[in-house]
């Protein structure tokens, strides 16, 4: 650290101690942070020190019985540890990183929670105010970097701003379409101490609307078109979660008989067996809701963005399909798809007004459609998936023993790849916050931290990460916050001694030419002992049941890897660029 | 659908980095921002951006809700050049000994509504303000006398229809918005459904 605090640093601290605002001052900055943090009710926060962020690190000192601090590895883990948290917990995720590389090892995470709608605040420390420019040591432009994937972010170079910043941070983080904001604290105004006036709650901000005034003629217009539907189908995202309007979403479609899909971060907001639950839209989703996608009168959407994984090609997508689409976020319609009716607004509001105008229905032939599909996945894909033939194990009978194992109560936090796709075809859920993934930005590394976080964010409740052997290897370190912490996770890496999901591709239609997608890996077991975390490696059918018991009855984390089919593929599968009803089986 | 040129006005708030904010959604787009002007508008403390730029209307749209959903946007508009009144300026530096010889200088610049700036011995400056046809024409025509330095203007301008920004602020300053903000002029031009 010698480096990192000069001489000069030194000086100009007591510089600013002794300066005109500190007379008749009262807090400093940095202490105004922690009581931020204290007046939002954060509990937890995941974060890294380093120079530019010490005078808060040092104020942390003294708070340590009102704020949990985690220490993690590296700033991804803190920041993808928060994103965790948040998705478990309905919360604001916060961060505490320092400047320069701190910071800039924040953007993967940043970005993530900017496409997945995720509530966060990360704090970043700066350089003194008036060596901003000069490339002073550990000094980058984090704001300029940050810009385009935050929702905010704002730069404090005076103590007296930080209160009502912090307090708009969080306001911004939390309301509307959620997602994540940076503040950026230079070093003297952590130091500088001020007048502290308490911490008031932003409850407006003149230039930002989070959420409009439903218009009923929408509403109505909306009903009339569910009303006269043949074939209607709901399709819905991650809205529902964050709008926390599971509820209402649940009655909606009830009273209507809707069959509903789910896109990968909508998962969850209804239970996997719900009658009216069709199953996973996109390109590894069931093989129903992709086809009758196509097939579909009335297209409901309902806090989802048709992404381009959900959509297919889009210039055949739902073309027949009137399509009414409900969201927060008036940017999204229109955007991808032409809305035949654009429901505006938080479905927390606006779900229960339209289900008070829409017809008592079942759509019993319709709905056995999507039950006719679902049969002919079975028999193609989904039965030998789940009771292979062969000795090999498939990562969907390991999803199957999880299932069985937890009745669906478990969080279940996956990485990015094959496993991800298997583990949301396959895992059943029966509550809301249950499925943590990276969406969006499929962000490989993610899943350990994410567990870490969800842990802290549910901690009543049980948390599997499933991991490629891939992907675990990019975060890995974050077994020592799991060791330190003492936190319990069970880590399931599903390990298939390849790059799986870029090796399908490149199986499927790069003619089999394998182009550095064979991994190799270290022995995970031993390498969790070194955390003095308890783990085994299994290959076996007859072992699995036995394993993932003990993994999931195990005190503390515990790492299970299972060695699964190398060459296994995902199907169903909508090849890039092909509409959603040229879904292949195999 | 084609592209024209569409002018896009924005209200924000005065921020260090807005400008950014905004700039990044063109340049993501990989979208050409032929003009940019940041100036004071009629009511303090708002700040108004015009923008032009050349697409289809359908592109325009989405910026401008992508725009609107920036934090410190209060409200973003466009209009085709037939909805605005605009106008640019530009600035004309000449040799005075070539201008002085000639005695069709004066009605040159009579004929482009230029005035002289500035008259010097060895330069003179000349100024017009108009459309960029107009602008341009008067570099044709003084090309040929030795052109030293040519500047244009971002564009500035009005909307025609609009009756300024003030009555629409005072609904953003509170806390519940009023009927005026909850109409959305983007979701209203779905004319093919219903309109209000
Ligand atoms: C950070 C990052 N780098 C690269 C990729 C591209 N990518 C997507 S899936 C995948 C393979 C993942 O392999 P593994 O973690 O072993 O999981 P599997 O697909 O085998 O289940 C890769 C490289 C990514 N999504 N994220």
């Amino acid at each position: 650290m010698g480096t990192e605090i000069s001489t000069m640093e030194i000086l100009k601290t007591t510089e600013v101690a002794n300066s005109p605002l500190g007379v008749g001052s009262n807090i400093s900055g940095s202490e105004a942070v922690l009581k931020a943090m204290i007046a939002e009710n954060v509990q937890t926060i995941f974060g890294y020190p380093g120079g530019a962020i010490m005078p808060i690190y040092d104020a942390l000192y003294d708070y340590q019985n009102e704020l949990n601090h985690i220490l993690v590895r590296h700033e991804q883990g803190a920041i993808h540890a928060a994103q965790g948290f948040a998705r478990s917990s309905g919360k604001v995720g916060v961060v505490f990183a320092t400047s320069g590389p701190g910071a800039t090892n924040l953007v993967t995470g940043l970005a993530d929670a900017m496409i997945d709608s995720t509530p966060l605040v990360c704090i970043t420390g700066q350089v003194f105010a008036h060596l901003l420019g000069t490339d002073a040591f550990q000094e980058t432009d984090v704001i300029n970097i940050t810009t385009p994937v935050t929702k905010w972010n704002y730069q404090i170079t005076d103590a007296n701003e930080i209160p009502h910043v912090l307090a708009k941070a969080f306001y911004i983080a939390k309301t509307g379409r959620p997602g994540p904001v940076l503040i950026d604290i230079t070093k003297n105004a952590q130091i500088q101490k001020f007048d502290y006036a308490g911490y008031t709650k932003c409850e407006h901000i003149r230039s930002y609307r989070p959420k409009p005034i439903v218009r009923k003629e929408y509403i109505v217009e909306a009903a009339k078109l569910i009303n006269e539907a043949k074939k209607p189908f709901v399709i819905f995202g991650q809205g529902v979660i964050l709008g926390k309007a599971e509820k209402e979403f649940k009655k909606f479609i009830e009273k209507g008989g809707l069959p509903a899909a789910w896109t990968i971060l909508g998962m969850s907001a209804i239970a996997t067996d719900h009658p009216l639950a069709v199953g996973m839209l996109g390109m590894h989703g069931n093989y129903g809701p992709n086809v009758l996608t196509n097939e579909c009168d009335v297209l409901i959407a309902i806090g989802m963005r048709f992404d381009d994984r959900v959509t297919g090609r889009l210039d055949k997508y739902a073309k027949q399909a009137k399509i009414v689409h409900l969201d927060i976020d008036p940017s999204e319609i229109d955007k991808n798809v032409k809305t035949t009716v654009p429901v505006w607004g938080d479905c927390k509001e606006t779900l229960p007004l339209l289900t008070e105008l829409i017809e008592q229905k079942e759509h019993k032939e319709w709905l056995n459609k999507f039950n006719e599909f679902t049969q002919k996945e079975i028999d193609a894909v989904i039965h030998e998936e789940l009771n292979p033939s062969t000795d090999i194990l498939t990562m969907g009978e390991v999803i199957k023993t999880v299932n069985e194992l937890t009745n669906g109560d478990a969080i279940i936090v996956t990485d990015v790849g094959q496993h991800q796709m298997v583990t949301c075809r396959y895992a059943k859920y029966n509550q809301s916050r249950s499925n943590i993934t990276s969406g969006g930005l499929g962000t490989m590394g993610f899943a350990l931290p994410a567990a870490i976080g969800a842990k802290f964010g549910a901690q009543e409740r049980t948390v599997v990460a499933v991991i490629g052997d891939g992907g675990f290897q990019m975060t890995l370190q974050e077994l020592g916050t799991v060791m330190q912490s003492k936190i319990d996770i069970k880590i399931l890496i599903l390990n298939n001694e390849f790059l799986g999901m870029v090796r399908q591709w490149q199986e499927l239609f790069n003619d089999r030419r394998y182009s550095f997608v064979d991994i190799t890996s270290p022995d995970f077991v031993q390498v969790a002992k070194g955390y003095y975390i308890d783990g085994q490696r299994i290959s076996k059918r007859e072992e699995l049941k036995d394993a993932v018991n003990k993994m999931l009855q195990h005190k503390g984390s515990y790492l299970l890897e299972v060695m699964v089919g190398k060459e296994n593929n995902v199907f169903p599968m909508v090849p890039q660029g092909c509409s959603v009803s040229e879904i292949r089986l195999s | 659908m084609n592209k024209q040129e569409y002018t896009i006005t924005v209200y924000t708030e005065n921020q260090v980095g807005l400008l950014n904010r905004i700039a990044i959604i063109f340049s993501r787009r990989k979208i050409n921002i032929e003009s940019l002007n940041v100036s004071p508008s009629e009511s303090e403390s708002i700040h108004r951006f015009t923008i032009v730029i050349n697409e289809t209307e359908d592109v325009v749209r989405k910026l401008c809700r992508q725009i609107e959903k920036q934090v410190e946007v209060l409200k973003a508009y466009y209009n085709t050049n037939e909805e605005i009144i605009w106008q640019e300026m530009a600035l004309y530096k000449v040799p005075t000994d070539i201008i002085a010889e000639k005695v069709k200088v004066e009605r040159l610049l009579h004929q482009h509504g230029a005035r002289a700036v500035v008259i010097r011995k060895d330069y003179t400056i000349f100024e017009t303000t108009g459309h960029r046809e107009e602008t341009e024409g008067l570099i044709k025509a003084l090309e040929p006398y030795g052109l030293i330095e040519f500047v244009r203007s971002a564009r500035v301008a009005i909307i025609k229809a609009s009756n300024g920004f003030h009555e629409k602020l005072k609904e953003f300053e509170q806390k519940e918005p009023g009927e005026e903000l909850i109409e959305n002029e983007f979701l209203d031009k779905q004319e093919e459904v219903f309109t209000m």
